[in-house]
């Protein structure tokens, strides 16, 4: 009701001697006000969060009770088989390892590539880097279609089709171009006098970048292997194309290979996402503050 | 995330070697670059120039090529199916770029200076978090998570329509060519916001508290504060935020993969899965190349394009 009669006062009174009546009011509206922009902030976050709780609510429900109740209400027992016969059925914790196996390795050999990358355009300096760079840029925002055909049919000629090392080779390449650019340039602010100080020291290059650019750079490194490893954990398109057989698929792929054909009942269904969901929400809890500043990083170069 | 320039490493090193360093030339330093170099030719140049090569071919996939010429982007032009992707691509834009910025913006000033400073930073970041989740779930289970909600029979979202007493709303969400694009639209929606809202909580963190309050004591409301201090200081996270959403919603294939396949018709096809079909399902490899392209074309002029005008209004800025 206050937050009614005082709204023109929104706006900001005018100067004059009409302010501090009008500042207190304000005040007076706002202490009203800001209960009911929780509520509504609060609300949006329940739309969010709607799909996960109506997810877990029925993951553990028994089909019987499916159709006779419907999705909205309470289990009356935990019913595990659902959950248990679809991790047998598709082999899960295979499935599992095959991301962990895949978004691990990317990560690491996708570090490695951009730190070398980057250590010849940002701190060796090399001719024509600012293309080189441009040029990886460039790569990042490629829509990967123009490039599956090709990837494909030379997997297929080269015998690596439908293996995990053509996704990790080719990730691996996809993730060191963002990574080659971001690292290129945090490189082109490295303190020089660091690295005068290790060729006076008589370091080669290779002892430069191992014990001087590395330990320095190490923070920046580690946030780009979180962002590798989650990134290609959550890929979907490419490794949908490349691993076709089940014992290679990664658990994006076979969700989405089952759920696409629609095989797959509805509280299998509602079991089969929560275990997509769960591994995503481990990552973000272990890797929260990293991933906080990662992501705004990127955003400001 | 700059290195924090500390102190190097200073032990001992053994004297004598030739100091190799710096001072000699870069020419040592290409080295480094040939791993790397490598392994983009092979995976990035020259895929991408085969594609743009078949583009102008027939080809099934096995056996002859047959060169073409313009052949398929002729036939591109003229296919209903070519256009009803892009079309649908704007509507990926609307879904995936400007929803979810407009909604973030003003969600994360809300949650920044109402929320954070009346309610505290904890309460602020937790709902945060809570808006961000479906960011960090793949996006082909949160596509399997909402094709399960919105099931014709015996689905949540129906269910909970006639529990509300709005049963008559029900529907075959994705399943009608009237509603399968609008629910894609929304689940896009709901994918996305977290993006923006942790991007914008953050710039506002480096905005100086002290333009707010000396708006505050010229009288400002908080809406005249938000549009003359909040979004000017934070202009710069827009673009990014903007550009990287537009690229990604051009790209979308996961959600409409898992959701639709694309159906019904052509309702919810985008050019990223009408390659797809072309190359794996149909076998017109030629003709799927020609999508790939064109969708690579406009990638790459909408961020050139982009780019131009952030630099364009950044020096407008410093005058």
């Amino acid at each position: 009701m206050t937050a009614l009669e005082s709204t023109p006062t929104v706006a900001g009174p005018p100067a004059g001697a009409a302010r501090p009546a009008g500042r207190r009011r304000d005040r007076h509206h706002r202490g009203a006000l800001r209960w009911i922009v929780l509520a509504a902030v609060v609300a949006g976050a329940v739309v969010m969060l709607f799909p996960f709780g109506i997810l877990v609510l029925n993951a553990f429900k028994s089909p019987a009770e499916y159709s006779t109740s419907g999705p909205l209400s309470l289990p009356t027992e935990i019913y595990t088989s659902g959950m248990v016969d679809f991790w047998n059925r598709v082999n899960f914790g295979q499935k599992l390892w095959n991301s962990f196996f895949i978004a691990g390795s990317v990560a690491v050999l996708g570090v490695l590539i951009s730190l070398f990358n980057a250590y010849a355009l940002g701190i060796g300096r090399v001719k024509g880097r600012l293309s080189i760079v441009v040029l990886f840029l460039m790569a990042n925002m490629l829509p990967q279609e123009t490039l599956i055909y090709p990837l494909y049919y030379i997997a297929k000629e080269i015998g690596l089709y439908n293996t995990q090392l053509a996704v990790i080779i080719i990730f691996t390449v996809i993730q060191s171009a963002f990574g080659t650019y971001l690292l290129a340039s945090v490189f082109g602010t490295f303190p020089k006098e660091v690295l005068e100080a290790a060729a006076l020291d008589g370091a080669s290059k290779w002892q430069t970048l191992w014990r001087v650019v590395f330990p320095i750079s190490r923070p920046t490194l580690s946030v780009l292997l979180i962002f590798f490893f989650i990134w290609t954990w959550n890929e979907f398109f490419i490794p949908l194309i490349f691993l076709i057989s089940n014992d290679n698929q990664t658990v994006p792929v076979a969700l989405g290979v089952l759920e696409g054909d629609r095989l797959m009942d509805a509280t299998t269904t509602s079991a089969a996402a929560l275990l997509g969901v769960v591994p995503a929400i481990v990552f973000f809890l272990i890797f929260q503050r990293t991933l906080a500043r990662g992501i705004t990083a990127g955003a400001v170069k | 995330m700059v290195a924090t320039p500390s102190t190097p490493h200073a032990r001992p090193r053994s004297r004598g070697r030739v100091a190799s360093g710096i001072g000699e030339g870069g020419r040592a330093y290409w080295l480094y670059l040939l791993p790397g170099g490598l392994l983009f030719l092979g995976v990035i140049v020259v895929p991408f120039v085969m594609n743009l090569g078949l583009s102008f071919a027939k080809w099934p996939g096995v056996g002859e090529l047959t060169w073409v010429g313009l052949d398929n982007y002729t036939e591109l032009f003229a296919d209903d199916a070519f256009w009803a992707s892009f079309r649908n691509s704007i509507a990926m834009i609307v879904a995936m770029v400007i929803a979810p910025t407009v909604i973030g913006l003003l969600l994360a000033a809300v949650l920044f200076d109402v929320i954070g400073k009346r309610f505290g930073g904890r309460s602020a970041s937790a709902l945060r978090a809570m808006y961000y989740l479906p960011q960090i779930v793949p996006v082909a289970v949160a596509g399997i998570v909402w094709g399960w909600i919105l099931r014709p029979e015996n689905g949540a979202l129906n269910r909970l329509l006639e529990a509300v007493g709005l049963g008559d709303l029900a529907q075959n969400w994705l399943g009608d060519p009237d509603t399968a694009l609008p629910s894609v639209m929304a689940i896009m929606v709901w994918v996305q916001i977290g993006y923006p809202v942790v991007i914008f909580m953050a710039a506002l963190q480096r905005v100086d508290p002290e333009l707010y309050e000396a708006a505050e004591i010229d009288g400002a409301g908080w809406f005249r504060r938000f549009r003359a201090i909040t979004l000017p200081q934070i202009r710069p996270e827009t673009f990014v935020v903007t550009l990287t959403c537009t690229i990604a919603a051009l790209k979308v294939f996961g959600p409409i993969f898992v959701l639709t396949r694309g159906g019904p018709g052509n309702a919810t096809n985008v050019p990223s899965y009408f390659a797809y079909q072309n190359f794996f399902e149909k076998a017109r490899v030629g003709y799927g190349a020609a999508v790939a392209t064109m969708l690579t074309l406009i990638i790459v002029v909408l961020s050139i394009a982009f780019i131009r005008v952030q630099a364009a209004s950044e020096r407008k800025e410093r005058g």
